[in-house]
């Protein structure tokens, strides 16, 4: 009873992920496709924790369909107005739909399309066959690396097998994500500026109250997902993602001290995740190789290294939401004039 | 003792389930928006809140039941809170409330 239950429940969950991915590529509506991709990431959870992945499943529903969510809303938002979001909605309008009808109406026209259509269905199928012979001839006996990584477990200072990997086995993997996050910003930076403290004021006054109340627990629970990443599932990227939802819903909702913080911190605590772990790597070079912990060290370098990373990827993350250079930065610094 | 509690946990959790229905029934079948979320917000805290006190039933420790009601707590939070938001911007976008013509 209780494995056919569980059966069921798996293939509504397919079903359910197929249905919402099919819809999800097929709706001209942008908004409606960005509210589906953040239902995609959280069915996906748990999806992830059927395949007992509990880290990659908090990791997806943080950042999949927590962060991406509002990431997406601000590109949209930022996209009304400029030249290339009225020619995309032009294309979505009933108008062009019409005219496309209209060209498929002549008999060339259907002719071209429908090769185009039996083209993509014969790549797609082609995919499928390959993807199925594949999963046919994968051996299920192999276990894999997990016996290896079990093996060594006692080495690596932590308790989960997950973080193990990540942060020790193969630190230069994290390390260079870390770093590939700091180039996003840096990036961003460089491409805009953001008048970022101009308040709106149209901010519910219940939208303010609620935030204060949630945004302490948030913090709490990304610094505890970070600290759990030693002996369970979490991490610093789990924990990072938390961290950056917080600030999202502080900065939506203009809290009045955000405005106050000055740059240097934050461009000081965005590089204070990658220096860490990057120095303490380049420091295990005195007796061993790059970033082969010291044995008895081994924890407490890797909880070091998590909540320095987890604590700069919560403020890169955030930074992408701002989605550009502040302009009191550029103000502060002396590149550009006050009020210009 | 251990039965009693499962027992109830199980009734409990059936108890929640029509709420969770209605709320996903209203959200389809009723005309504006206003109404939707009415039926959305009332309807699933109240089922939610039922099925969390019925795996509180089966909890294995104190701690683990606080959690799970805190989970009952945020949930409120959030929802009533988003509810007024969407209905707000609802409001500024001058969505008129449907009327029984």
């Amino acid at each position: 009873m209780n494995s056919l239950s569980l059966t069921l429940f798996d293939c509504v969950v397919l079903v359910t992920l197929l249905g919402l991915a099919w819809q999800l590529l097929a709706t001209p509506d942008l908004f409606k496709a960005m509210v589906l991709f953040m239902s995609f990431g959280l069915v996906m959870a748990l999806a992830w924790v059927r395949l007992a992945a509990p880290d990659v499943a908090l990791a997806e529903a943080a950042l999949g369909a927590g962060l991406t969510g509002p990431l997406f809303l601000s590109a949209l938002h930022r996209l009304r107005g400029t030249r290339k979001g009225e020619r995309r909605q032009q294309l979505d309008s009933i108008e062009h739909r019409g005219k496309i009808e209209k060209v498929t109406q002549r008999t060339s026209g259907r002719i071209i399309y429908l090769l185009l259509r039996i083209l993509f269905a014969g790549l797609l199928l082609t995919l499928l066959v390959h993807l199925a012979t594949i999963l046919l001839h994968v051996e299920y006996e192999n276990p894999g690396l997990g016996v290896f990584v079990a093996e060594q477990q006692e080495e690596s200072g932590v308790i989960s097998p997950v973080t193990a990997v990540l942060l020790n086995f193969r630190g230069y993997d994290t390390l260079l994500e870390i770093m590939v996050l700091f180039v996003a910003v840096v990036a961003v930076w460089s491409l805009a500026t953001v008048r970022f403290s101009e308040k709106s004021g149209q901010v519910s006054p219940i939208q303010q109250g609620v935030v204060r109340i949630l945004a302490p627990l948030m913090i709490l629970v990304a610094v505890s997902l970070i600290w759990q990443g030693t002996h369970l599932a979490g991490g610093a990227f789990q924990g990072g993602a938390v961290l950056a939802a917080a600030g999202v819903l502080m900065m939506v909702s203009e809290l009045p001290w955000l405005r106050l913080i000055p740059s240097l911190p934050v461009r000081l605590m965005l590089v204070f995740g990658p220096l860490v772990f990057l120095g303490l790597g380049v420091s295990c070079l005195a007796d061993g190789r790059f970033l082969e912990y010291p044995g008895e060290l081994a924890g407490f370098l890797i909880l070091l290294i998590e909540l320095a990373c987890g604590l700069s990827i919560g403020l890169t993350l955030a930074c992408l939401f701002v989605g550009g250079r502040p302009v009191d930065d550029l103000v502060d610094r002396g590149q550009l004039e006050e009020g210009s | 003792m251990r039965e009693v509690l499962d027992l109830t946990g199980i009734v409990l959790i059936v108890c929640g389930l029509p709420f969770f229905l209605s709320g996903s029934l209203g959200l389809l079948r009723f005309p504006d928006i206003f109404t939707r979320l009415h039926a959305l917000t009332k309807a699933d805290n109240v089922g939610l809140g039922l099925i969390v006190l019925g795996l509180i039933c089966q909890a294995g420790s104190l701690f683990e039941a606080l959690r799970l009601l805190m989970v009952w707590l945020l949930v409120l939070i959030a929802s009533s809170a988003s509810c007024h938001l969407i209905a707000r911007s609802a409001l500024e976008k001058n969505i008129k409330p449907w009327m029984r013509s």
